[in-house]
Protein backbone atom coordinates (compact mmCIF):
# COMPACT_ATOMS: atom_id res chain seq x y z
CA UNK A 1 0.00 0.00 0.00
CA UNK A 2 2.63 2.49 1.13
CA UNK A 3 4.89 1.70 -1.75
CA UNK A 4 2.02 2.23 -4.14
CA UNK A 5 1.18 5.64 -2.61
CA UNK A 6 4.82 6.77 -2.65
CA UNK A 7 5.05 5.67 -6.26
CA UNK A 8 1.96 7.75 -7.15
CA UNK A 9 3.29 10.83 -5.38
CA UNK A 10 6.63 10.49 -7.17
CA UNK A 11 4.88 10.05 -10.47
CA UNK A 12 2.83 13.15 -9.81
CA UNK A 13 5.93 15.17 -8.93
CA UNK A 14 7.58 13.98 -12.06
CA UNK A 15 4.53 14.88 -14.15
CA UNK A 16 4.31 18.30 -12.55
CA UNK A 17 7.98 19.00 -13.24
CA UNK A 18 7.60 17.87 -16.82
CA UNK A 19 4.41 19.93 -17.18
CA UNK A 20 6.09 23.07 -15.90
CA UNK A 21 9.11 22.59 -18.12
CA UNK A 22 6.81 21.99 -21.10
CA UNK A 23 4.81 25.15 -20.42
CA UNK A 24 7.98 27.16 -19.82
CA UNK A 25 9.18 26.16 -23.29
CA UNK A 26 6.09 27.95 -24.75
CA UNK A 27 4.44 24.75 -25.89
CA UNK A 28 0.64 24.36 -25.82
CA UNK A 29 -1.27 22.10 -23.48
CA UNK A 30 -4.10 20.29 -25.26
CA UNK A 31 -7.34 18.90 -23.73
CA UNK A 32 -6.16 15.30 -23.41
CA UNK A 33 -2.74 16.16 -21.96
CA UNK A 34 -2.07 15.66 -18.27
CA UNK A 35 -2.41 18.89 -16.31
CA UNK A 36 -2.36 19.74 -12.59
CA UNK A 37 -5.83 20.03 -11.06
CA UNK A 38 -5.17 23.62 -10.01
CA UNK A 39 -4.26 24.54 -13.61
CA UNK A 40 -7.52 23.01 -14.83
CA UNK A 41 -9.53 24.78 -12.12
CA UNK A 42 -7.90 28.13 -12.86
CA UNK A 43 -8.67 27.77 -16.54
CA UNK A 44 -12.26 26.70 -15.96
CA UNK A 45 -12.76 29.68 -13.69
CA UNK A 46 -11.15 32.14 -16.07
CA UNK A 47 -12.63 30.86 -19.33
CA UNK A 48 -16.16 30.47 -17.97
CA UNK A 49 -15.95 33.92 -16.42
CA UNK A 50 -14.82 35.22 -19.78
CA UNK A 51 -17.71 33.42 -21.56
CA UNK A 52 -20.25 34.81 -19.09
CA UNK A 53 -18.83 38.29 -19.61
CA UNK A 54 -19.43 38.03 -23.35
CA UNK A 55 -23.01 36.92 -22.83
CA UNK A 56 -23.93 39.36 -20.06
CA UNK A 57 -22.12 42.03 -22.06
CA UNK A 58 -24.72 41.61 -24.81
CA UNK A 59 -27.33 43.17 -22.52
CA UNK A 60 -26.12 46.77 -22.08
CA UNK A 61 -25.41 47.06 -25.80
CA UNK A 62 -28.50 45.16 -26.89
CA UNK A 63 -30.38 47.80 -24.92
CA UNK A 64 -29.77 50.28 -27.77
CA UNK A 65 -30.41 48.10 -30.83
CA UNK A 66 -34.05 49.20 -30.97
CA UNK A 67 -33.06 52.88 -30.73
CA UNK A 68 -29.97 53.00 -32.94
CA UNK A 69 -30.16 56.38 -34.67
CA UNK A 70 -29.68 55.20 -38.28
CA UNK A 71 -30.24 51.92 -40.09
CA UNK A 72 -26.52 51.60 -40.74
CA UNK A 73 -25.76 52.00 -37.03
CA UNK A 74 -28.48 49.51 -36.20
CA UNK A 75 -26.98 46.95 -38.56
CA UNK A 76 -23.47 47.52 -37.18
CA UNK A 77 -24.64 47.20 -33.59
CA UNK A 78 -26.58 44.00 -34.31
CA UNK A 79 -23.55 42.52 -36.03
CA UNK A 80 -21.35 43.51 -33.12
CA UNK A 81 -23.57 42.11 -30.38
CA UNK A 82 -23.97 38.95 -32.42
CA UNK A 83 -20.17 38.67 -32.48
CA UNK A 84 -20.19 38.81 -28.68
CA UNK A 85 -22.63 35.89 -28.60
CA UNK A 86 -20.25 34.03 -30.91
CA UNK A 87 -17.37 34.72 -28.52
CA UNK A 88 -19.51 33.31 -25.71
CA UNK A 89 -19.98 30.15 -27.75
CA UNK A 90 -16.27 29.63 -28.52
CA UNK A 91 -15.43 30.18 -24.90
CA UNK A 92 -18.09 27.83 -23.53
CA UNK A 93 -16.75 25.28 -26.01
CA UNK A 94 -13.17 25.88 -24.88
CA UNK A 95 -14.40 25.38 -21.33
CA UNK A 96 -16.07 22.10 -22.26
CA UNK A 97 -12.70 20.75 -23.40
CA UNK A 98 -11.74 20.89 -19.72
CA UNK A 99 -14.57 18.56 -18.78
CA UNK A 100 -17.34 20.91 -17.65
CA UNK A 101 -20.77 21.05 -19.29
CA UNK A 102 -22.09 24.33 -20.69
CA UNK A 103 -25.40 24.02 -18.83
CA UNK A 104 -23.59 23.57 -15.50
CA UNK A 105 -21.40 26.58 -16.18
CA UNK A 106 -24.50 28.65 -16.98
CA UNK A 107 -26.18 27.41 -13.80
CA UNK A 108 -23.19 28.73 -11.83
CA UNK A 109 -23.67 32.14 -13.43
CA UNK A 110 -27.37 32.18 -12.55
CA UNK A 111 -26.77 31.11 -8.96
CA UNK A 112 -24.23 33.90 -8.51
CA UNK A 113 -21.38 31.41 -7.93
CA UNK A 114 -19.58 32.37 -11.14
CA UNK A 115 -18.59 35.96 -11.83
CA UNK A 116 -18.51 38.02 -15.01
CA UNK A 117 -16.78 41.27 -15.84
CA UNK A 118 -18.10 43.97 -13.52
CA UNK A 119 -18.07 46.56 -16.27
CA UNK A 120 -21.40 45.22 -17.54
CA UNK A 121 -23.10 46.19 -14.29
CA UNK A 122 -23.07 49.80 -15.43
CA UNK A 123 -26.02 51.19 -17.40
CA UNK A 124 -26.04 52.42 -21.03
CA UNK A 125 -27.84 55.76 -20.78
CA UNK A 126 -27.32 57.49 -24.11
CA UNK A 127 -26.28 56.49 -27.62
CA UNK A 128 -22.68 57.59 -27.03
CA UNK A 129 -22.43 54.81 -24.43
CA UNK A 130 -22.42 52.41 -27.37
CA UNK A 131 -19.41 54.28 -28.70
CA UNK A 132 -17.74 54.36 -25.28
CA UNK A 133 -18.22 50.62 -24.77
CA UNK A 134 -16.62 49.83 -28.11
CA UNK A 135 -13.78 52.29 -27.66
CA UNK A 136 -12.98 51.82 -23.96
CA UNK A 137 -14.45 48.52 -22.81
CA UNK A 138 -13.54 46.56 -25.93
CA UNK A 139 -10.25 48.46 -26.00
CA UNK A 140 -9.44 47.33 -22.46
CA UNK A 141 -10.62 43.82 -23.27
CA UNK A 142 -8.23 43.66 -26.24
CA UNK A 143 -5.37 44.77 -24.01
CA UNK A 144 -6.24 41.94 -21.63
CA UNK A 145 -6.89 39.36 -24.31
CA UNK A 146 -4.15 39.78 -26.90
CA UNK A 147 -1.62 38.17 -24.51
CA UNK A 148 -4.03 35.25 -24.01
CA UNK A 149 -3.60 34.39 -27.71
CA UNK A 150 -0.22 33.09 -26.56
CA UNK A 151 -1.39 31.43 -23.36
CA UNK A 152 -0.39 27.86 -22.63
CA UNK A 153 -3.83 26.25 -23.08
CA UNK A 154 -4.33 25.53 -26.80
CA UNK A 155 -8.15 25.80 -27.14
CA UNK A 156 -8.28 29.05 -25.16
CA UNK A 157 -5.37 30.57 -27.07
CA UNK A 158 -6.90 29.67 -30.43
CA UNK A 159 -10.38 30.96 -29.51
CA UNK A 160 -8.78 34.20 -28.43
CA UNK A 161 -7.10 34.79 -31.81
CA UNK A 162 -10.48 35.13 -33.49
CA UNK A 163 -12.05 36.99 -30.56
CA UNK A 164 -9.28 39.58 -30.66
CA UNK A 165 -9.63 40.17 -34.40
CA UNK A 166 -13.33 40.90 -33.94
CA UNK A 167 -12.79 42.98 -30.82
CA UNK A 168 -10.29 45.21 -32.57
CA UNK A 169 -12.91 45.86 -35.26
CA UNK A 170 -15.44 46.63 -32.50
CA UNK A 171 -13.06 49.04 -30.89
CA UNK A 172 -12.61 50.99 -34.09
CA UNK A 173 -16.37 51.22 -34.65
CA UNK A 174 -16.81 52.44 -31.06
CA UNK A 175 -14.20 55.12 -31.53
CA UNK A 176 -15.84 56.12 -34.79
CA UNK A 177 -19.19 56.64 -33.00
CA UNK A 178 -17.42 58.79 -30.39
CA UNK A 179 -15.58 60.76 -33.04
CA UNK A 180 -18.80 61.42 -34.96
CA UNK A 181 -20.60 62.55 -31.82
CA UNK A 182 -17.74 64.62 -30.47
CA UNK A 183 -17.66 66.44 -33.82
CA UNK A 184 -21.46 66.69 -34.05
CA UNK A 185 -24.00 69.06 -32.52
CA UNK A 186 -23.50 70.52 -29.03
CA UNK A 187 -25.96 67.95 -27.67
CA UNK A 188 -24.09 65.08 -29.28
CA UNK A 189 -20.77 66.32 -27.93
CA UNK A 190 -22.31 66.56 -24.45
CA UNK A 191 -23.54 62.96 -24.75
CA UNK A 192 -20.07 61.82 -25.80
CA UNK A 193 -18.41 63.58 -22.86
CA UNK A 194 -21.04 62.24 -20.46
CA UNK A 195 -20.40 58.71 -21.71
CA UNK A 196 -16.63 59.10 -21.32
CA UNK A 197 -17.13 60.47 -17.79
CA UNK A 198 -19.15 57.45 -16.76
CA UNK A 199 -17.12 54.71 -18.54
CA UNK A 200 -13.54 55.87 -17.96
CA UNK A 201 -12.99 54.71 -14.40
CA UNK A 202 -14.88 51.42 -14.69
CA UNK A 203 -12.82 50.72 -17.84
CA UNK A 204 -9.48 51.16 -16.17
CA UNK A 205 -10.72 48.99 -13.30
CA UNK A 206 -11.24 46.20 -15.86
CA UNK A 207 -7.55 45.30 -15.54
CA UNK A 208 -8.25 44.11 -12.01
CA UNK A 209 -6.82 45.10 -8.64
CA UNK A 210 -3.33 46.59 -8.34
CA UNK A 211 -0.55 44.00 -8.60
CA UNK A 212 0.13 43.89 -4.87
CA UNK A 213 -3.52 42.88 -4.25
CA UNK A 214 -3.90 40.33 -7.04
CA UNK A 215 -3.62 36.95 -5.32
CA UNK A 216 -3.86 34.59 -8.32
CA UNK A 217 -1.50 36.43 -10.60
CA UNK A 218 1.86 34.84 -9.74
CA UNK A 219 0.75 31.26 -10.34
CA UNK A 220 -1.07 32.22 -13.55
CA UNK A 221 2.03 33.98 -14.82
CA UNK A 222 4.16 30.91 -14.05
CA UNK A 223 1.73 28.76 -16.03
CA UNK A 224 1.67 31.16 -18.97
CA UNK A 225 -2.06 31.75 -18.55
CA UNK A 226 -1.35 35.35 -17.75
CA UNK A 227 1.51 37.15 -19.49
CA UNK A 228 1.50 40.71 -18.13
CA UNK A 229 0.54 42.13 -14.74
CA UNK A 230 -2.68 44.08 -14.15
CA UNK A 231 -0.84 47.35 -13.62
CA UNK A 232 1.32 46.91 -16.72
CA UNK A 233 -1.73 46.41 -18.90
CA UNK A 234 -3.63 49.28 -17.26
CA UNK A 235 -0.72 51.63 -17.92
CA UNK A 236 -0.51 50.54 -21.53
CA UNK A 237 -4.25 51.17 -21.99
CA UNK A 238 -4.09 54.65 -20.46
CA UNK A 239 -1.03 55.61 -22.52
CA UNK A 240 -2.82 54.57 -25.69
CA UNK A 241 -6.27 55.98 -24.92
CA UNK A 242 -5.60 59.46 -23.51
CA UNK A 243 -4.19 60.81 -26.81
CA UNK A 244 -7.25 59.37 -28.61
CA UNK A 245 -9.56 61.35 -26.31
CA UNK A 246 -7.46 64.47 -26.94
CA UNK A 247 -7.68 63.92 -30.67
CA UNK A 248 -11.49 64.08 -30.68
CA UNK A 249 -11.69 66.91 -28.17
CA UNK A 250 -12.99 64.99 -25.16
CA UNK A 251 -11.63 65.30 -21.63
CA UNK A 252 -10.60 62.26 -19.61
CA UNK A 253 -12.33 62.70 -16.22
CA UNK A 254 -9.18 62.55 -14.09
CA UNK A 255 -7.96 65.88 -12.66
CA UNK A 256 -4.62 64.30 -11.67
CA UNK A 257 -3.85 62.89 -15.10
CA UNK A 258 -0.49 64.14 -16.41
CA UNK A 259 2.20 63.15 -18.87
CA UNK A 260 5.54 62.22 -17.39
CA UNK A 261 8.16 62.85 -20.06
CA UNK A 262 10.84 61.05 -18.04
CA UNK A 263 9.02 57.72 -17.76
CA UNK A 264 7.20 58.17 -21.06
CA UNK A 265 3.92 57.31 -19.35
CA UNK A 266 0.79 59.07 -18.12
CA UNK A 267 0.34 59.28 -14.36
CA UNK A 268 -3.23 58.86 -13.22
CA UNK A 269 -5.19 59.79 -10.09
CA UNK A 270 -6.26 57.31 -7.41
CA UNK A 271 -8.69 54.58 -8.47
CA UNK A 272 -11.73 54.08 -6.25
CA UNK A 273 -11.19 50.41 -5.42
CA UNK A 274 -14.06 50.54 -2.93
CA UNK A 275 -16.41 51.10 -5.84
CA UNK A 276 -14.80 48.18 -7.68
CA UNK A 277 -15.29 45.89 -4.67
CA UNK A 278 -18.87 47.05 -4.24
CA UNK A 279 -19.75 46.23 -7.84
CA UNK A 280 -17.94 42.88 -7.76
CA UNK A 281 -19.84 42.06 -4.57
CA UNK A 282 -23.13 42.56 -6.43
CA UNK A 283 -24.01 46.14 -5.53
CA UNK A 284 -23.37 47.92 -8.82
CA UNK A 285 -26.12 49.89 -10.56
CA UNK A 286 -27.26 46.97 -12.76
CA UNK A 287 -26.04 43.71 -11.16
CA UNK A 288 -29.56 42.71 -10.29
CA UNK A 289 -31.08 43.54 -13.69
CA UNK A 290 -28.33 41.81 -15.63
CA UNK A 291 -28.62 38.54 -13.74
CA UNK A 292 -32.39 38.68 -13.76
CA UNK A 293 -32.39 39.19 -17.53
CA UNK A 294 -30.12 36.18 -18.00
CA UNK A 295 -32.18 34.00 -15.66
CA UNK A 296 -35.41 35.07 -17.34
CA UNK A 297 -34.09 34.26 -20.81
CA UNK A 298 -32.99 30.84 -19.55
CA UNK A 299 -36.23 30.07 -17.70
CA UNK A 300 -38.49 31.36 -20.47
CA UNK A 301 -36.54 29.24 -22.95
CA UNK A 302 -36.76 26.01 -20.94
CA UNK A 303 -39.76 24.69 -22.90
CA UNK A 304 -37.94 25.41 -26.17
CA UNK A 305 -34.82 23.51 -25.12
CA UNK A 306 -36.98 20.64 -23.80
CA UNK A 307 -38.84 20.50 -27.10
CA UNK A 308 -35.62 20.46 -29.12
CA UNK A 309 -34.27 17.63 -26.97
CA UNK A 310 -37.51 15.64 -27.17
CA UNK A 311 -37.67 16.07 -30.93
CA UNK A 312 -34.05 14.96 -31.35
CA UNK A 313 -34.71 11.86 -29.25
CA UNK A 314 -37.89 11.00 -31.14
CA UNK A 315 -36.10 11.44 -34.43
CA UNK A 316 -33.22 9.22 -33.34
CA UNK A 317 -35.59 6.53 -32.15
CA UNK A 318 -37.70 6.71 -35.34
CA UNK A 319 -34.49 6.36 -37.32
CA UNK A 320 -33.32 3.36 -35.33
CA UNK A 321 -36.82 1.79 -35.62
CA UNK A 322 -36.75 2.16 -39.37
CA UNK A 323 -33.19 0.76 -39.50
CA UNK A 324 -34.32 -2.25 -37.47
CA UNK A 325 -37.32 -2.73 -39.74
CA UNK A 326 -35.11 -2.51 -42.82
CA UNK A 327 -32.73 -5.09 -41.37
CA UNK B 1 -49.47 58.01 -57.20
CA UNK B 2 -45.95 56.71 -57.78
CA UNK B 3 -46.62 52.96 -57.97
CA UNK B 4 -42.97 51.98 -58.00
CA UNK B 5 -42.33 54.01 -54.86
CA UNK B 6 -45.35 52.49 -53.10
CA UNK B 7 -44.38 48.98 -54.13
CA UNK B 8 -40.80 49.40 -52.89
CA UNK B 9 -42.02 50.85 -49.58
CA UNK B 10 -44.04 47.69 -48.98
CA UNK B 11 -40.97 45.55 -49.54
CA UNK B 12 -38.78 47.78 -47.39
CA UNK B 13 -41.25 48.20 -44.54
CA UNK B 14 -41.90 44.46 -44.17
CA UNK B 15 -38.18 43.89 -43.78
CA UNK B 16 -37.65 46.89 -41.51
CA UNK B 17 -40.41 46.06 -39.06
CA UNK B 18 -39.38 42.41 -38.84
CA UNK B 19 -35.73 43.39 -38.37
CA UNK B 20 -36.66 45.84 -35.63
CA UNK B 21 -38.65 43.17 -33.81
CA UNK B 22 -36.01 40.46 -34.13
CA UNK B 23 -33.43 42.78 -32.59
CA UNK B 24 -35.23 42.50 -29.27
CA UNK B 25 -34.20 38.85 -29.01
CA UNK B 26 -30.50 39.72 -28.87
CA UNK B 27 -29.35 38.62 -25.43
CA UNK B 28 -32.69 37.06 -24.53
CA UNK B 29 -32.97 33.88 -26.63
CA UNK B 30 -33.68 30.42 -25.22
CA UNK B 31 -30.15 29.25 -26.09
CA UNK B 32 -27.08 31.16 -27.23
CA UNK B 33 -27.24 29.67 -30.75
CA UNK B 34 -30.69 31.24 -31.16
CA UNK B 35 -29.51 34.65 -29.98
CA UNK B 36 -27.07 34.45 -32.85
CA UNK B 37 -29.57 33.08 -35.36
CA UNK B 38 -32.37 35.55 -34.61
CA UNK B 39 -29.98 38.50 -34.54
CA UNK B 40 -28.47 37.36 -37.81
CA UNK B 41 -31.87 37.04 -39.45
CA UNK B 42 -32.81 40.45 -38.06
CA UNK B 43 -29.59 41.83 -39.51
CA UNK B 44 -30.45 40.42 -42.94
CA UNK B 45 -33.89 42.02 -42.69
CA UNK B 46 -32.37 45.40 -41.83
CA UNK B 47 -29.97 44.98 -44.77
CA UNK B 48 -32.84 44.25 -47.13
CA UNK B 49 -34.84 47.16 -45.71
CA UNK B 50 -31.93 49.50 -46.40
CA UNK B 51 -31.65 48.34 -50.00
CA UNK B 52 -35.41 48.61 -50.72
CA UNK B 53 -35.85 51.93 -48.94
CA UNK B 54 -32.82 53.46 -50.63
CA UNK B 55 -34.25 52.45 -53.98
CA UNK B 56 -37.68 53.78 -52.94
CA UNK B 57 -36.09 57.11 -52.07
CA UNK B 58 -34.35 57.27 -55.45
CA UNK B 59 -37.61 56.45 -57.19
CA UNK B 60 -39.50 59.15 -55.35
CA UNK B 61 -36.93 61.80 -56.33
CA UNK B 62 -37.62 64.13 -53.40
CA UNK B 63 -34.32 63.47 -51.69
CA UNK B 64 -35.50 61.11 -48.95
CA UNK B 65 -32.91 58.44 -48.12
CA UNK B 66 -33.30 55.16 -46.19
CA UNK B 67 -33.06 56.89 -42.81
CA UNK B 68 -35.48 59.63 -43.71
CA UNK B 69 -37.99 57.01 -44.77
CA UNK B 70 -37.39 54.83 -41.72
CA UNK B 71 -37.33 57.50 -39.04
CA UNK B 72 -39.52 60.38 -40.23
CA UNK B 73 -42.69 58.68 -41.38
CA UNK B 74 -45.68 58.20 -39.07
CA UNK B 75 -47.44 54.89 -38.60
CA UNK B 76 -50.13 55.61 -41.18
CA UNK B 77 -47.40 56.11 -43.80
CA UNK B 78 -45.93 52.66 -43.17
CA UNK B 79 -46.86 49.98 -45.69
CA UNK B 80 -45.76 46.77 -43.95
CA UNK B 81 -48.04 43.75 -43.75
CA UNK B 82 -49.86 43.45 -40.41
CA UNK B 83 -48.19 40.08 -39.84
CA UNK B 84 -44.79 41.78 -39.48
CA UNK B 85 -45.95 44.02 -36.64
CA UNK B 86 -47.49 41.27 -34.51
CA UNK B 87 -45.74 41.27 -31.13
CA UNK B 88 -42.72 39.03 -30.54
CA UNK B 89 -44.59 37.09 -27.84
CA UNK B 90 -42.74 33.95 -26.81
CA UNK B 91 -40.12 32.21 -28.95
CA UNK B 92 -42.79 30.12 -30.70
CA UNK B 93 -44.77 33.23 -31.65
CA UNK B 94 -41.68 34.86 -33.15
CA UNK B 95 -40.76 31.67 -35.00
CA UNK B 96 -44.27 31.25 -36.40
CA UNK B 97 -44.43 34.88 -37.55
CA UNK B 98 -41.05 34.43 -39.20
CA UNK B 99 -41.97 31.10 -40.76
CA UNK B 100 -45.21 32.45 -42.28
CA UNK B 101 -43.23 35.40 -43.63
CA UNK B 102 -40.22 33.37 -44.84
CA UNK B 103 -42.45 31.02 -46.82
CA UNK B 104 -43.79 34.12 -48.59
CA UNK B 105 -40.38 35.81 -48.93
CA UNK B 106 -38.85 32.81 -50.69
CA UNK B 107 -41.60 32.90 -53.33
CA UNK B 108 -41.47 36.69 -53.54
CA UNK B 109 -37.71 36.93 -54.00
CA UNK B 110 -37.74 34.15 -56.59
CA UNK B 111 -40.38 36.09 -58.51
CA UNK B 112 -38.59 39.42 -58.26
CA UNK B 113 -35.26 37.90 -59.31
CA UNK B 114 -36.55 37.94 -62.88
CA UNK B 115 -37.83 41.51 -62.67
CA UNK B 116 -37.25 43.60 -65.80
CA UNK B 117 -35.86 46.28 -63.49
CA UNK B 118 -32.19 45.38 -62.97
CA UNK B 119 -32.00 47.15 -59.58
CA UNK B 120 -35.01 45.28 -58.20
CA UNK B 121 -33.74 42.01 -59.64
CA UNK B 122 -30.31 42.52 -58.06
CA UNK B 123 -31.69 43.17 -54.56
CA UNK B 124 -34.10 40.24 -54.95
CA UNK B 125 -31.34 37.83 -55.95
CA UNK B 126 -29.28 38.76 -52.92
CA UNK B 127 -32.34 38.57 -50.65
CA UNK B 128 -33.36 35.20 -52.10
CA UNK B 129 -30.21 33.57 -50.74
CA UNK B 130 -30.98 34.99 -47.30
CA UNK B 131 -34.66 34.11 -47.25
CA UNK B 132 -33.86 30.51 -48.20
CA UNK B 133 -31.72 30.28 -45.03
CA UNK B 134 -34.35 32.04 -42.95
CA UNK B 135 -36.98 29.56 -44.06
CA UNK B 136 -34.71 26.64 -43.31
CA UNK B 137 -34.25 27.98 -39.78
CA UNK B 138 -37.87 28.86 -39.01
CA UNK B 139 -39.24 25.71 -40.64
CA UNK B 140 -36.87 23.50 -38.63
CA UNK B 141 -38.13 25.12 -35.43
CA UNK B 142 -41.78 24.69 -36.45
CA UNK B 143 -41.07 20.97 -36.77
CA UNK B 144 -39.07 20.78 -33.54
CA UNK B 145 -41.69 22.61 -31.53
CA UNK B 146 -44.61 20.78 -33.13
CA UNK B 147 -43.02 17.37 -32.65
CA UNK B 148 -41.22 18.12 -29.36
CA UNK B 149 -43.21 17.99 -26.13
CA UNK B 150 -46.91 18.25 -25.35
CA UNK B 151 -46.33 21.78 -24.06
CA UNK B 152 -44.40 22.91 -27.13
CA UNK B 153 -47.02 21.45 -29.45
CA UNK B 154 -49.81 23.25 -27.61
CA UNK B 155 -47.91 26.54 -27.67
CA UNK B 156 -46.88 26.46 -31.31
CA UNK B 157 -50.36 25.40 -32.42
CA UNK B 158 -51.77 28.41 -30.58
CA UNK B 159 -49.18 30.64 -32.30
CA UNK B 160 -50.24 29.31 -35.70
CA UNK B 161 -53.92 29.83 -34.89
CA UNK B 162 -53.26 33.37 -33.64
CA UNK B 163 -51.08 34.51 -36.54
CA UNK B 164 -52.77 32.88 -39.52
CA UNK B 165 -55.51 35.56 -39.75
CA UNK B 166 -52.79 38.19 -40.36
CA UNK B 167 -51.24 36.78 -43.54
CA UNK B 168 -53.78 38.39 -45.91
CA UNK B 169 -51.73 41.55 -46.57
CA UNK B 170 -48.92 39.49 -48.04
CA UNK B 171 -51.15 38.45 -50.96
CA UNK B 172 -53.04 41.69 -51.39
CA UNK B 173 -53.37 42.92 -54.99
CA UNK B 174 -54.39 46.45 -55.92
CA UNK B 175 -53.58 49.19 -58.45
CA UNK B 176 -49.97 49.32 -57.24
CA UNK B 177 -49.30 45.64 -57.77
CA UNK B 178 -51.25 45.60 -61.04
CA UNK B 179 -48.99 48.32 -62.40
CA UNK B 180 -45.94 46.46 -61.09
CA UNK B 181 -47.03 43.36 -63.00
CA UNK B 182 -48.05 45.11 -66.21
CA UNK B 183 -44.78 47.09 -66.33
CA UNK B 184 -42.83 43.92 -65.68
CA UNK B 185 -40.82 44.96 -62.62
CA UNK B 186 -42.95 43.43 -59.84
CA UNK B 187 -44.80 40.24 -59.01
CA UNK B 188 -48.48 39.72 -58.42
CA UNK B 189 -48.86 39.02 -54.68
CA UNK B 190 -51.93 36.87 -55.30
CA UNK B 191 -49.79 34.52 -57.39
CA UNK B 192 -47.55 33.87 -54.39
CA UNK B 193 -50.39 32.41 -52.35
CA UNK B 194 -50.28 28.99 -53.94
CA UNK B 195 -46.55 28.29 -53.41
CA UNK B 196 -46.86 29.77 -49.92
CA UNK B 197 -49.77 27.46 -49.11
CA UNK B 198 -47.86 24.39 -50.17
CA UNK B 199 -44.71 25.34 -48.19
CA UNK B 200 -46.83 25.99 -45.11
CA UNK B 201 -49.03 22.91 -45.46
CA UNK B 202 -46.04 20.64 -45.91
CA UNK B 203 -44.21 22.01 -42.86
CA UNK B 204 -47.29 21.93 -40.64
CA UNK B 205 -47.94 18.33 -41.66
CA UNK B 206 -44.36 17.36 -40.82
CA UNK B 207 -44.67 19.19 -37.49
CA UNK B 208 -47.94 17.40 -36.72
CA UNK B 209 -49.78 20.71 -36.53
CA UNK B 210 -53.22 21.59 -37.82
CA UNK B 211 -53.72 24.18 -40.54
CA UNK B 212 -56.51 26.38 -39.19
CA UNK B 213 -59.37 26.51 -41.68
CA UNK B 214 -59.89 29.63 -43.77
CA UNK B 215 -61.48 32.38 -41.69
CA UNK B 216 -61.87 36.13 -41.63
CA UNK B 217 -58.55 37.91 -42.23
CA UNK B 218 -57.13 41.05 -40.68
CA UNK B 219 -55.71 43.28 -43.42
CA UNK B 220 -54.93 46.92 -44.09
CA UNK B 221 -51.15 47.28 -43.71
CA UNK B 222 -50.61 48.02 -47.39
CA UNK B 223 -52.94 51.02 -47.08
CA UNK B 224 -51.41 52.24 -43.83
CA UNK B 225 -54.14 50.87 -41.55
CA UNK B 226 -52.20 49.25 -38.74
CA UNK B 227 -52.64 47.58 -35.37
CA UNK B 228 -52.04 49.36 -32.06
CA UNK B 229 -48.59 47.82 -31.73
CA UNK B 230 -46.94 49.69 -34.63
CA UNK B 231 -47.04 53.16 -33.10
CA UNK B 232 -45.16 51.98 -29.98
CA UNK B 233 -42.63 50.16 -32.10
CA UNK B 234 -41.99 53.27 -34.20
CA UNK B 235 -41.86 55.60 -31.19
CA UNK B 236 -38.97 53.59 -29.80
CA UNK B 237 -37.22 53.11 -33.13
CA UNK B 238 -37.48 56.77 -34.17
CA UNK B 239 -36.71 58.45 -30.85
CA UNK B 240 -33.17 59.71 -31.54
CA UNK B 241 -33.53 61.07 -35.09
CA UNK B 242 -36.82 62.74 -34.12
CA UNK B 243 -35.42 64.27 -30.92
CA UNK B 244 -32.26 65.55 -32.64
CA UNK B 245 -33.32 66.15 -36.25
CA UNK B 246 -30.19 68.20 -37.01
CA UNK B 247 -27.74 65.58 -35.86
CA UNK B 248 -25.99 63.08 -38.06
CA UNK B 249 -24.82 59.87 -36.45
Amino acid sequence: MWNQRIFEVLMEMDLLQRFEAYVASEKKIEPKDWMPDAYRRTLVRQISQHAHSEVVGMLPEGNWISRAPSLKRKAILMAKVQDEAGHGLYLYSACETLGVRRDDTIRDLHSGKAKYSSIFNYPTLNWADIGAIGWLVDGAAIMNQVPICKCSYGPYARAMVRVCKEESFHQRQGFQIMMTMAGGTAEQKAMAQDALNRWWWPSIMMFGPPDQDSPNSAQSMAWNIKRFSNDELRQKFIDLTVPQADLIGLTVPDADLKWNAETGHYEHGPIDWDEFKRVVAGHGPCNKERLEARRKAWDDGAWVRDAARAHAEKRASRKSDSNTAAA
Amino acid sequence: MNARFEYLLRLGDDALILGQQLGFWTGHGPVLEEDIALTNIGLDQIGQARAWLTLAGKTEETGRDEDHLAFFRDQSEFRNALLCERPNGHFGDTITRQFLFDAYAVALHAGLSTSLDPEIAAIARKSAKESAYHLRHSRAWMVRLGDGTEESRRKIQASVNDLMPYVGDLFHSDDVTREAVSAGWGTDPASLRHPWESTVAEALAEAGLDRPGPGPEQTGGREGKHTEQLSFLLAEMQVLPRTYPDASW
